[in-house]
């Protein structure tokens, strides 16, 4: 087999590796398990809320977005996290020393944070599907999240892994998390983004955030729903428009950043961090 | 014969030069290795050992120089190239989350696309666990090994592609020395095993002696010494260490000629008792390499071996 075919095959395997693993350690469970039990304490709180000027319950209209807003957040943050870590002990360039082991590294981690929001969607809205009323999934509707979820994954990781490149101290990584909670709160994900200042209302939507909202709260409420958004509309188009440049940008500029952070990796390097991680401990 | 051995050569450095701004690590390295050579690169810390191997890793790019690794510059090096290289670092931590045996079936499976008619690529995982006496732990996640075990996991990781030439960076610091004696025993069975030719740095001598056909010594950016340990110690030790007893005293006395003092002492006292004259070990020979170096008497290091290669 072509050098190249058998790495984008090995890494695969990779990525199916890893979502395994996944499941096999205490601290990854936890990170499927802590985002749902969160969501159903705010879905507790929610309860008996309407939406404003509606009589629709708040907590099923805020869910579909949150669904959202989880493929931003692991597609971004725990992408880039990932990176950090991985760079700090040397699977990066260990990735390097082997032939074609970028490609498999990258389409490992392509496979495994994809899994990974699956998983996180799926142990979301299975229960509220059952639970919160108003909620369906229709034929159209899993078409809706199905495009929404692949464009979205195109445009966070390609940022998640730029991130992840541009930090080389886990210890930094509160300065990606921090705008992204920011970038979350005014994306109308817990409340509707329209109740906002109209400034604020075109921040947010210039990034993915409110997007991937909007588009996974189109999948899964009513139609009528679309009364509350910005335009009284669901605005495929421009969903699909503002993920798409965002994936384009992402995808152009993506492989420089990763280039030029691999270049970097080398013995000395991951040596001086474990240095340095070393002194943070003691 | 001179081109000759520029296509054979496994290693080829001339005139390396590496500065990081102003300040110069390396300074007109020039050094071979022949297929199947074991090689050490010894040198006091800073001296430029981790950027030299790093360069011909083809990890950092390099100031000056000429430098071919399996005959192909490591700049430009691609990936069926990197497929002949094995590369064990010092401060790997990676995929503790793994176990032993499907990693090295997942490293190795990147290598099988590079298998030739005399190099079966990978190495059957199996088969490398055994060699790296990792069989009762095969499977076990990577962060339940221990030290020593995680080396040999590295080690193993460097040579799952059978590559033609080894980098080991400093492959047994912190190990205890049985985990060191195994160690050594292993790159015994390597170099047994096929035309592996490795390169490796260490800090320890013993080690160096053991393992290395060739010791080079890396000081202040140019390699100050090449040889075997053998021909390195009778290159710079003019002096050996005679002790004996005369009564009850006990005499230490440094010569260049041991055998001529010898003789002469034994001529004038009968009465001489546990006799021992010690030439200088490797350990000696490097320190005083090192410490002629660093007093700046580069030119007078370099008579000596002048004279001694004449």
């Amino acid at each position: 087999m072509n050098p190249a075919m058998q790495a984008i095959r090995s890494g695969f395997r990779r990525g199916r590796m890893e979502l395994r693993h996944t499941f096999t350690n205490g601290q990854d469970v936890m990170g499927y398990l802590v985002p749902p039990v969160i969501l159903a304490v705010v879905m507790l709180f929610m309860r008996g809320a309407t939406v404003p000027g509606t009589g629709f319950s708040l907590s099923a209209r805020t869910l579909p977005g949150a669904v959202g807003m989880g493929i931003a957040f692991v597609g971004m943050a725990a992408l880039a996290g990932m990176l950090v870590v991985e760079r700090e002990d040397g699977t990066l360039l260990r990735a390097k020393a082997i032939p074609h082991g970028m490609t498999g590294y990258l389409i490992g981690k392509i496979v495994l944070v994809s899994g990974m929001t699956l998983i996180g969607i799926f142990l979301q809205l299975a229960p509220a599907l059952l639970v919160l009323d108003g909620l369906t999934l229709t034929g159209p509707g899993a078409a809706t999240m199905v495009w929404v979820f692949v464009l979205g994954m195109m445009a966070t990781m390609p940022i998640g892994a730029m991130l992840g490149s541009l930090f080389s101290n886990p210890q930094n990584m509160g300065l990606i998390m921090l705008p992204l909670m920011g970038l979350i709160g005014i994306s109308g994900i817990f409340y509707p983004i329209t109740n906002f200042p109209i400034w604020l209302q075109w921040i947010a939507q210039t990034f993915p955030v409110y997007w991937l909202g909007l588009g996974t709260r189109s999948a899964l409420l009513p139609g009528d729903m679309a009364a509350v958004e910005i335009g009284h509309s669901w605005r495929h188009l421009e969903t699909a428009a503002v993920l798409g440049i965002w994936a384009a940008i992402g995808l152009v500029l993506a492989p420089f950043v990763l280039r030029r952070m691999a270049r970097r990796e080398s013995g000395s390097a991951v040596d001086a961090r474990r240095q340095k991680a070393m002194q943070r401990v003691r | 014969m001179e081109g000759r051995i520029a296509v054979t050569a496994v290693l080829d450095v001339r005139g390396l030069q590496m500065h990081y701004g102003p300040a110069q690590v390396l300074r007109g390295v020039n050094f071979t290795a022949q297929a199947g050579e074991v090689l050490a690169l010894l040198g006091p810390n800073g001296a430029g050992k981790t950027t030299t191997i790093e360069i011909l890793e083809g990890f950092r790019m390099r100031s000056a120089g000429e430098v071919s690794v399996l005959g192909v510059d490591p700049a430009h090096g691609d990936e069926a190239w990197r497929a002949r290289l094995g590369v064990v670092l010092q401060s790997w931590r990676d995929h503790a989350k793994w176990r032993v045996d499907e990693l090295l079936e997942h490293v190795g499976s990147f290598y099988s696309a590079y298998a030739t008619s005399t190099i079966a690529r990978p190495w059957p995982t199996g088969e490398l666990i055994a060699a790296v006496g990792l069989t009762e732990h095969a499977h076990k996640r990577v962060r339940m090994l221990s030290g020593g075990q995680r080396r040999r996991l590295d080690v193993a990781m460097g040579i799952v592609g059978r590559p033609e030439l080894l980098f080991l960076d400093e492959p047994t610091a912190g190990f205890d020395p049985h985990a060191r004696r195994e160690f050594h025993d292993l790159v015994h069975r390597l170099t047994d095993l096929g035309d592996t030719t490795i390169l490796l740095t260490t800090h320890d001598l013993d080690e160096a002696e053991k393992l290395a056909d060739r010791i080079l010594v890396l000081a202040g950016g140019t390699i100050i010494a090449d040889g075997s340990a053998d021909e390195l110690a009778q290159r710079i030790t003019t002096e050996a260490e005679v002790r004996w007893t005369l009564g009850d005293e006990r005499f230490v006395h440094s010569t260049s000629d041991a055998t001529k003092f010898v003789r002469e002492l034994l001529a004038q006292h009968d009465e001489v008792t546990g006799l021992e004259v010690r030439r200088a070990s490797l350990e000696d020979t490097y320190m005083a390499l090192v410490r002629a170096f660093e007093a700046g008497r580069e030119v007078a290091t370099e008579r000596v071996f002048e004279r001694a290669a004449a």
